[in-house]
Protein backbone atom coordinates (compact mmCIF):
# COMPACT_ATOMS: atom_id res chain seq x y z
CA UNK A 1 0.00 0.00 0.00
CA UNK A 2 2.08 2.83 -1.32
CA UNK A 3 0.81 6.35 -0.56
CA UNK A 4 -0.01 8.69 -3.42
CA UNK A 5 2.79 11.01 -4.45
CA UNK A 6 0.71 14.07 -3.61
CA UNK A 7 -0.21 13.08 -0.07
CA UNK A 8 2.07 14.41 2.69
CA UNK A 9 3.56 10.95 3.32
CA UNK A 10 4.20 10.43 -0.39
CA UNK A 11 5.87 13.81 -0.69
CA UNK A 12 8.08 13.04 2.33
CA UNK A 13 9.01 9.71 0.73
CA UNK A 14 9.94 11.46 -2.52
CA UNK A 15 12.10 13.96 -0.61
CA UNK A 16 13.78 11.04 1.14
CA UNK A 17 14.60 9.44 -2.23
CA UNK A 18 16.07 12.76 -3.42
CA UNK A 19 18.21 12.91 -0.26
CA UNK A 20 19.53 9.37 -0.82
CA UNK A 21 20.37 10.35 -4.40
CA UNK A 22 22.14 13.50 -3.20
CA UNK A 23 24.20 11.48 -0.74
CA UNK A 24 25.38 8.93 -3.26
CA UNK A 25 26.00 11.41 -6.08
CA UNK A 26 28.08 13.45 -3.62
CA UNK A 27 30.01 10.36 -2.54
CA UNK A 28 30.66 9.44 -6.20
CA UNK A 29 31.99 12.93 -6.98
CA UNK A 30 34.09 12.87 -3.79
CA UNK A 31 35.80 9.60 -4.67
CA UNK A 32 36.02 9.69 -8.46
CA UNK A 33 36.68 13.26 -9.62
CA UNK A 34 40.14 14.09 -10.90
CA UNK A 35 40.59 17.41 -9.16
CA UNK A 36 40.69 17.56 -5.38
CA UNK A 37 38.69 20.79 -5.12
CA UNK A 38 35.77 19.12 -6.93
CA UNK A 39 35.94 16.19 -4.61
CA UNK A 40 35.63 18.55 -1.62
CA UNK A 41 32.48 19.96 -3.21
CA UNK A 42 31.25 16.39 -3.65
CA UNK A 43 31.93 15.76 0.03
CA UNK A 44 29.87 18.83 0.97
CA UNK A 45 26.98 17.64 -1.25
CA UNK A 46 27.19 14.18 0.33
CA UNK A 47 27.03 15.64 3.84
CA UNK A 48 24.04 17.75 2.81
CA UNK A 49 22.22 14.51 1.96
CA UNK A 50 23.35 12.84 5.18
CA UNK A 51 22.03 15.81 7.18
CA UNK A 52 18.64 15.36 5.51
CA UNK A 53 18.70 11.65 6.39
CA UNK A 54 19.35 12.60 10.04
CA UNK A 55 16.33 14.87 9.86
CA UNK A 56 14.23 11.91 8.75
CA UNK A 57 15.59 9.99 11.76
CA UNK A 58 13.83 12.46 14.06
CA UNK A 59 16.97 14.34 15.17
CA UNK A 60 16.96 17.88 13.76
CA UNK A 61 19.71 18.99 16.17
CA UNK A 62 22.21 16.45 14.86
CA UNK A 63 21.22 17.37 11.29
CA UNK A 64 21.97 21.02 12.03
CA UNK A 65 25.29 20.10 13.65
CA UNK A 66 26.15 18.01 10.58
CA UNK A 67 25.61 21.07 8.39
CA UNK A 68 27.56 23.37 10.75
CA UNK A 69 30.53 21.13 11.48
CA UNK A 70 30.98 19.08 8.31
CA UNK A 71 29.74 21.33 5.51
CA UNK A 72 30.67 24.54 7.28
CA UNK A 73 33.95 23.72 9.00
CA UNK A 74 35.60 20.50 7.80
CA UNK A 75 34.99 21.04 4.06
CA UNK A 76 36.18 24.66 4.25
CA UNK A 77 39.31 23.60 6.14
CA UNK A 78 40.08 20.94 3.52
CA UNK A 79 39.57 23.54 0.78
CA UNK A 80 42.07 25.83 2.56
CA UNK A 81 44.60 22.99 2.80
CA UNK A 82 44.19 22.26 -0.92
CA UNK A 83 44.83 25.91 -1.75
CA UNK A 84 47.88 25.99 0.54
CA UNK A 85 49.48 22.84 -0.83
CA UNK A 86 48.68 23.11 -4.55
CA UNK A 87 48.40 19.38 -5.29
CA UNK A 88 49.21 18.21 -8.80
CA UNK A 89 46.42 15.72 -8.95
CA UNK A 90 46.31 15.76 -12.73
CA UNK A 91 49.85 14.41 -13.00
CA UNK A 92 49.91 11.67 -15.62
CA UNK A 93 53.12 9.93 -14.63
CA UNK A 94 51.49 7.84 -11.95
CA UNK A 95 52.44 4.20 -12.11
CA UNK A 96 49.51 2.47 -10.50
CA UNK A 97 46.74 4.84 -11.48
CA UNK A 98 45.19 2.63 -14.15
CA UNK A 99 44.98 -0.48 -12.02
CA UNK A 100 44.09 1.16 -8.71
CA UNK A 101 40.42 1.42 -9.71
CA UNK A 102 40.31 -2.30 -10.42
CA UNK A 103 41.76 -3.07 -7.01
CA UNK A 104 39.75 -0.50 -5.10
CA UNK A 105 36.29 -1.02 -6.62
CA UNK A 106 35.97 -4.74 -5.78
CA UNK A 107 37.31 -4.06 -2.30
CA UNK A 108 34.77 -1.32 -1.61
CA UNK A 109 31.95 -3.38 -3.12
CA UNK A 110 32.95 -6.41 -1.08
CA UNK A 111 32.96 -4.48 2.19
CA UNK A 112 29.65 -2.74 1.41
CA UNK A 113 28.10 -6.08 0.43
CA UNK A 114 29.33 -7.81 3.57
CA UNK A 115 28.10 -5.01 5.83
CA UNK A 116 24.73 -4.82 4.07
CA UNK A 117 24.27 -8.58 4.21
CA UNK A 118 25.09 -8.68 7.90
CA UNK A 119 22.67 -5.82 8.53
CA UNK A 120 19.83 -7.49 6.61
CA UNK A 121 20.31 -10.88 8.25
CA UNK A 122 20.22 -9.58 11.81
CA UNK A 123 17.08 -9.98 13.89
CA UNK A 124 16.76 -6.54 15.39
CA UNK A 125 14.32 -6.30 18.26
CA UNK A 126 12.49 -3.05 18.90
CA UNK A 127 12.52 -1.96 22.55
CA UNK A 128 9.42 -2.46 24.68
CA UNK A 129 9.24 1.21 25.57
CA UNK A 130 11.31 4.33 25.09
CA UNK A 131 12.26 6.22 28.22
CA UNK A 132 12.23 9.62 26.50
CA UNK A 133 11.40 11.18 23.13
CA UNK A 134 14.93 12.01 22.05
CA UNK A 135 14.12 15.70 21.68
CA UNK A 136 16.60 18.55 22.05
CA UNK A 137 15.57 18.95 25.69
CA UNK A 138 16.31 15.30 26.47
CA UNK A 139 19.56 15.57 24.55
CA UNK A 140 20.71 18.54 26.63
CA UNK A 141 19.66 16.85 29.88
CA UNK A 142 21.60 13.68 29.24
CA UNK A 143 24.57 15.60 27.81
CA UNK A 144 24.90 17.55 31.04
CA UNK A 145 24.02 14.76 33.48
CA UNK A 146 24.92 11.31 32.24
CA UNK A 147 27.58 12.24 29.70
CA UNK A 148 29.08 15.37 31.26
CA UNK A 149 32.49 13.70 31.76
CA UNK A 150 32.70 12.73 28.07
CA UNK A 151 31.56 16.23 27.15
CA UNK A 152 34.46 17.74 29.11
CA UNK A 153 36.92 15.20 27.73
CA UNK A 154 36.03 15.99 24.14
CA UNK A 155 36.61 19.69 24.74
CA UNK A 156 40.09 18.81 26.06
CA UNK A 157 40.66 16.66 22.95
CA UNK A 158 39.65 19.56 20.69
CA UNK A 159 41.92 21.98 22.57
CA UNK A 160 44.88 19.60 22.29
CA UNK A 161 44.12 19.08 18.59
CA UNK A 162 44.09 22.83 17.92
CA UNK A 163 47.36 23.43 19.80
CA UNK A 164 48.95 20.37 18.18
CA UNK A 165 47.99 21.39 14.66
CA UNK A 166 49.32 24.91 15.25
CA UNK A 167 52.61 23.49 16.51
CA UNK A 168 52.83 21.02 13.60
CA UNK A 169 52.11 23.63 10.95
CA UNK A 170 54.77 25.90 12.44
CA UNK A 171 57.61 23.38 12.01
CA UNK A 172 59.67 24.07 8.91
CA UNK A 173 58.39 27.58 8.46
CA UNK A 174 61.27 29.93 7.70
CA UNK A 175 61.91 32.81 10.08
CA UNK A 176 61.41 36.22 8.55
CA UNK B 1 9.16 2.86 -2.79
CA UNK B 2 7.82 5.98 -1.07
CA UNK B 3 7.74 4.37 2.39
CA UNK B 4 11.47 3.61 2.46
CA UNK B 5 12.14 6.12 5.23
CA UNK B 6 10.19 4.05 7.77
CA UNK B 7 12.43 0.97 7.57
CA UNK B 8 15.61 0.34 9.52
CA UNK B 9 17.17 -1.64 6.66
CA UNK B 10 17.17 1.37 4.32
CA UNK B 11 19.43 3.31 6.66
CA UNK B 12 21.70 0.32 7.29
CA UNK B 13 22.19 -0.12 3.54
CA UNK B 14 22.93 3.61 3.15
CA UNK B 15 25.53 3.38 5.92
CA UNK B 16 27.12 0.26 4.40
CA UNK B 17 27.32 1.90 0.95
CA UNK B 18 28.88 5.09 2.36
CA UNK B 19 31.45 2.94 4.17
CA UNK B 20 32.17 1.08 0.92
CA UNK B 21 32.60 4.36 -0.98
CA UNK B 22 35.03 5.50 1.71
CA UNK B 23 37.15 2.34 1.51
CA UNK B 24 37.10 2.56 -2.29
CA UNK B 25 38.37 6.15 -2.21
CA UNK B 26 40.96 5.32 0.45
CA UNK B 27 42.57 2.73 -1.84
CA UNK B 28 42.00 4.58 -5.11
CA UNK B 29 43.09 8.12 -4.21
CA UNK B 30 46.79 8.90 -4.68
CA UNK B 31 46.97 12.07 -2.58
CA UNK B 32 46.84 12.48 1.18
CA UNK B 33 43.97 14.98 1.08
CA UNK B 34 41.93 12.62 -1.11
CA UNK B 35 42.47 9.88 1.44
CA UNK B 36 41.35 12.24 4.22
CA UNK B 37 38.14 12.97 2.29
CA UNK B 38 37.50 9.22 2.02
CA UNK B 39 38.04 8.79 5.76
CA UNK B 40 35.33 11.40 6.34
CA UNK B 41 32.99 9.26 4.19
CA UNK B 42 33.78 6.18 6.31
CA UNK B 43 33.04 8.13 9.50
CA UNK B 44 29.73 9.39 8.16
CA UNK B 45 28.73 5.84 7.19
CA UNK B 46 29.32 4.79 10.80
CA UNK B 47 27.34 7.80 12.04
CA UNK B 48 24.36 6.94 9.84
CA UNK B 49 24.34 3.43 11.33
CA UNK B 50 24.43 4.80 14.87
CA UNK B 51 21.57 7.21 14.16
CA UNK B 52 19.46 4.47 12.55
CA UNK B 53 19.85 2.07 15.47
CA UNK B 54 19.22 4.98 17.82
CA UNK B 55 15.93 5.90 16.17
CA UNK B 56 14.54 2.40 15.71
CA UNK B 57 15.99 0.20 18.45
CA UNK B 58 17.43 2.14 21.39
CA UNK B 59 15.32 2.43 24.53
CA UNK B 60 16.98 5.80 25.24
CA UNK B 61 16.95 7.72 21.93
CA UNK B 62 19.51 10.29 23.06
CA UNK B 63 22.46 7.85 23.23
CA UNK B 64 23.00 7.51 19.50
CA UNK B 65 22.59 11.23 18.90
CA UNK B 66 25.21 12.03 21.54
CA UNK B 67 27.55 9.40 20.13
CA UNK B 68 27.14 10.91 16.66
CA UNK B 69 27.91 14.37 18.07
CA UNK B 70 31.10 12.98 19.61
CA UNK B 71 32.03 11.32 16.31
CA UNK B 72 31.68 14.75 14.69
CA UNK B 73 33.93 16.32 17.32
CA UNK B 74 36.58 13.64 16.89
CA UNK B 75 36.32 13.96 13.09
CA UNK B 76 36.88 17.71 13.31
CA UNK B 77 39.94 17.22 15.51
CA UNK B 78 41.22 14.51 13.16
CA UNK B 79 40.76 16.75 10.11
CA UNK B 80 42.64 19.62 11.78
CA UNK B 81 45.60 17.41 12.76
CA UNK B 82 45.69 15.59 9.40
CA UNK B 83 45.61 18.82 7.41
CA UNK B 84 48.43 20.38 9.41
CA UNK B 85 50.47 17.19 8.86
CA UNK B 86 49.69 17.50 5.13
CA UNK B 87 50.93 21.11 5.13
CA UNK B 88 54.12 20.09 6.95
CA UNK B 89 54.69 17.21 4.49
CA UNK B 90 54.13 19.57 1.57
CA UNK B 91 56.80 21.94 2.92
CA UNK B 92 59.35 19.12 3.03
CA UNK B 93 58.54 17.20 -0.13
CA UNK B 94 56.75 19.75 -2.38
CA UNK B 95 54.14 17.05 -2.96
CA UNK B 96 51.20 15.46 -1.16
CA UNK B 97 51.14 12.21 -3.11
CA UNK B 98 51.47 9.15 -0.92
CA UNK B 99 53.70 7.60 -3.62
CA UNK B 100 56.32 10.34 -3.26
CA UNK B 101 56.99 9.96 0.45
CA UNK B 102 59.74 7.38 0.06
CA UNK B 103 62.59 8.52 2.30
CA UNK B 104 62.73 5.20 4.14
CA UNK B 105 62.86 3.15 0.93
CA UNK B 106 66.22 1.35 0.67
Amino acid sequence: MSPSLFSPEGLAGAIFLVLIGTTFIGALIATLSQRLIRSVIGLAVCFLGVAGIYYFLNSPFVALMELLIYVGAVCITIAFAIMLSDPEDTKVSRKYKSISVWVAAPLGLLIAFALGRTALQGHWLAPAEKINAGSINDLGMSLLNQYSMVFELISVVLLVAIIGSLALARVGRRKQ
Amino acid sequence: MLTLSAHLNTYLIIGALLFGFGVFGLVHRPSLIGMLISVELVLSGASVNFMAFNHFLAPDPTVGQIFTLFIMGIAAAEAAIALSIVIAVYRNYQSIDADDLTDLKG
